[in-house]
């Protein structure tokens, strides 16, 4: 069953009634159906990418948080073998809402990190929708320093509304450890690549994708603030969040003008949610091209090139 | 990335501000309610008198106060582009801007300066919170990084004063990305093995306090500052319970070993003084009224303080 999003209401109901009219034809021989079903599942086609041609911003967010969007366990069951998961921050506590560990990605080892919301009730609940504490934060720093020490590229998966805003996390350094993990991520001497595969929110985001390369899905934002804290800051109105993902300019293709997004990976029609399969094989293409791009670096060329990469923002604006 | 230092030619309000102050005018304390005359007030660095209160107070203010006989050089910052994103909510950010220009009579949200404090040649930066909630937008980014590069070409120390609401939402991405600007700012410092200390003023919060405000070498707070990555409501709606008191002050921070020390605004220049001479190695300070700075103060100098203690 298809979870439908609000816009996609029209969609449903002609994609419904095709369901329909076949449902019937199943119970009853003497009926066809096919061709007024293909009809409107030609329909659905092309209702499907004249949606997704033009999404809006506010529209993109929600493909972005589309419960059924391949989520950052996808992509590594996926993308990489021999995943060995690493956990804990070595003081606290380990945060499930980070995933982490050693993977090969076409053989060669890597270390990779992501946010992890989860897919059903218990798994949103263990992976905290994604929203990482402090021990999050520092077991990406102590997995970042690990792979500098080793060698090994680093990929990040980000995919989050944000760090988690709760009393122990804050108690035990939520703004420390995100400071600590931006700052290593422009420390470490090995190439550092970003995927935003979903949603980029804010300083929880940053943490780990303050990359070399920062590539981001078709559909995917990356934002400082949500639409909806924005609206309800500025707008003074929290149903104004169309009005602030339309300003906040937190779009991919936006983002790739404005030189925060150096790539844009395609998403299948209809959103990666459509066809999780072709989305992943996207990324995996992007991601080789990305380390290629990197490879034979110095250590200290990775360092600086970042670096610069970050002071050299802002020099670039957008068309009204 | 290569800035070319420019400084400010002195302004003449940064001389007369605290003197514009007239001698016969009251006011009350945010907090207490006591009436306070304005020249005690300022006298006490914007600290009521009865209970110990912080007000706001501005980076030019305080500066004034923190340099030796109030001198300092004010730092050009470069220009970032204006208005990139075309904001607009209810306002266009443009006019924003122009109002808090004209309410504040400063350009920008943070002011950078070189001079003295006790004949230690230091950079400081102060963050503006009545300037757009002090946020750190590409200017902020462009001034943490400018004041950086400042104290590495000169080997001075830089002493940051934070007050933020957070990132300024009208520069979208580009206000995020000031997080890993400025933290490539500290590294620069770190990297030159100069000290950088950071005072959090209030409020401190938001992608500052996950940034340049939480990366000091030395932590220091004014007293009850909030200090927090969310915000106390943001975190009430989440977890739908009540907060203990005090929580993400100052003082619950170093309970929680996340600051080094929570410092009275009046004792704050002397403390500064102290950190920041004994980590350039230099001799202790010589205190009392001085003469105005000049080139030979930089010089290591005997210690007359020293000397009476020892009596
Ligand atoms: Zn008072």
């Amino acid at each position: 069953m298809t979870h439908y999003l609000d816009f996609e209401k029209p969609l449903a109901d002609i994609e419904g009634k095709a369901e329909e009219l076949r449902a019937m034809a199943r119970n009853n021989e003497d009926m066809d159906v096919e061709a007024e079903a293909a009809a409107l599942d030609g329909k659905a086609k092309t209702l499907l990418k004249d949606l997704y041609a033009k999404l809006t911003p506010w529209r993109k967010c929600q493909v972005a948080r589309h419960p059924e969007r391949p989520h950052c366990k996808d992509y590594i069951e996926a993308l990489f073998t021999e995943f060995t998961p690493l956990a804990g921050d070595r003081n606290f506590a380990e945060d499930e809402a980070i995933m982490g560990g050693l993977a090969r990605l076409d053989d060669r080892p890597v270390m990779v990190i992501g946010h992890e919301k989860g897919h059903d009730t218990n798994s949103r609940i263990t992976r905290n929708f994604g929203m990482a504490r402090p021990e999050g934060y520092r077991k990406a720093l102590r997995l970042m320093d690990m792979a500098d020490r080793f060698g090994l590229p680093v990929v990040t998966l980000i995919d989050t509304p944000g760090a988690y805003p709760g009393k122990g996390a804050e108690e035990r350094g939520q703004s420390e450890a995100i400071a600590r993990s931006t700052e290593k991520c422009l420390q470490i001497g090995v190439p550092l690549v970003s995927v935003v595969i979903g949603e980029g929110g804010s300083g929880g985001a940053v943490a780990f994708a303050t990359g070399n390369r920062v590539a981001m899905l078709e559909h995917a934002v990356y934002s400082v603030i949500s639409p909806e804290g924005c609206a309800s800051i500025l707008w003074k109105d929290a149903d104004k969040m169309r009005e602030a993902a339309e300003a906040l300019r937190l779009t991919a293709q936006d983002l790739h003008q404005l030189g925060v997004c150096d790539r844009i990976i395609p998403e299948p029609l209809g959103g990666a949610h459509r066809a999780p399969g072709v989305t992943i094989d996207a990324v995996r293409t992007a991601l080789n091209a990305l380390l290629l791009d990197l490879d034979g670096m110095s250590r200290e060329d990775l360092i600086r090139t970042r670096r610069d990469k970050f002071l050299n923002l802002g020099s670039k604006g957008l068309a009204a | 990335m290569n800035w070319i230092t420019n400084y400010v030619r002195p302004r003449i309000n940064s001389i007369f501000s605290r003197r514009e102050v007239p001698e016969n005018l009251w006011s009350k304390c945010d907090d207490c309610g006591t009436m306070l005359f304005h020249r005690e007030i300022s006298d006490n660095l914007n600290v009521c008198t009865n209970c110990g209160h912080h007000m706001h107070i501005t980076p030019r203010d305080r500066f004034l106060a923190l340099f030796d006989g109030g001198v300092f050089n004010e730092l050009a910052v470069p220009e970032p582009l204006a208005d990139p994103l075309h904001f607009r909510d209810q306002k266009r950010y443009p006019d924003r801007m122009k109002a808090a220009q004209k309410a504040s009579h400063e350009k920008e949200a943070m002011l950078v300066a070189a001079g003295e404090i006790g004949r230690t040649p230091i950079v400081a930066a102060a963050q503006d919170f009545s300037f757009m909630g002090g946020s750190m937008g590409m200017y902020v980014g462009n001034a943490i990084i400018a004041a950086a590069q400042e104290a590495v070409k000169l080997g001075r120390p830089l002493v940051l004063f934070s007050a933020a609401g957070g990132a300024r939402m009208q520069e979208g991405i580009l206000s995020l990305m000031q997080m890993p600007r400025t933290t490539v700012a500290v590294q620069m410092l770190k990297e030159a093995g100069l000290p950088y200390i950071v005072v959090l003023t209030h409020p401190t919060t938001g992608g500052v306090t996950a940034s340049y405000a939480m990366l000091g070498d030395v932590q220091i707070a004014e007293p009850n500052a909030l200090i927090c990555f969310a915000g106390p409501r943001v975190i009430e709606q989440t977890i739908r319970e009540k907060l203990p008191e005090g929580f993400q002050r100052a003082e619950y921070l170093l309970e929680h070993g996340m600051l080094d020390r929570v410092t009275d605004r009046r004792k704050m220049r002397e403390e500064l003084i102290v950190i920041t001479r004994m980590l350039m190695g230099m001799s202790p300070a010589t205190w009392g009224d001085l003469p105005p700075p000049g080139p030979e103060d930089l010089k290591p100098e005997p210690n007359a303080a020293l000397d009476d203690t020892a009596k």
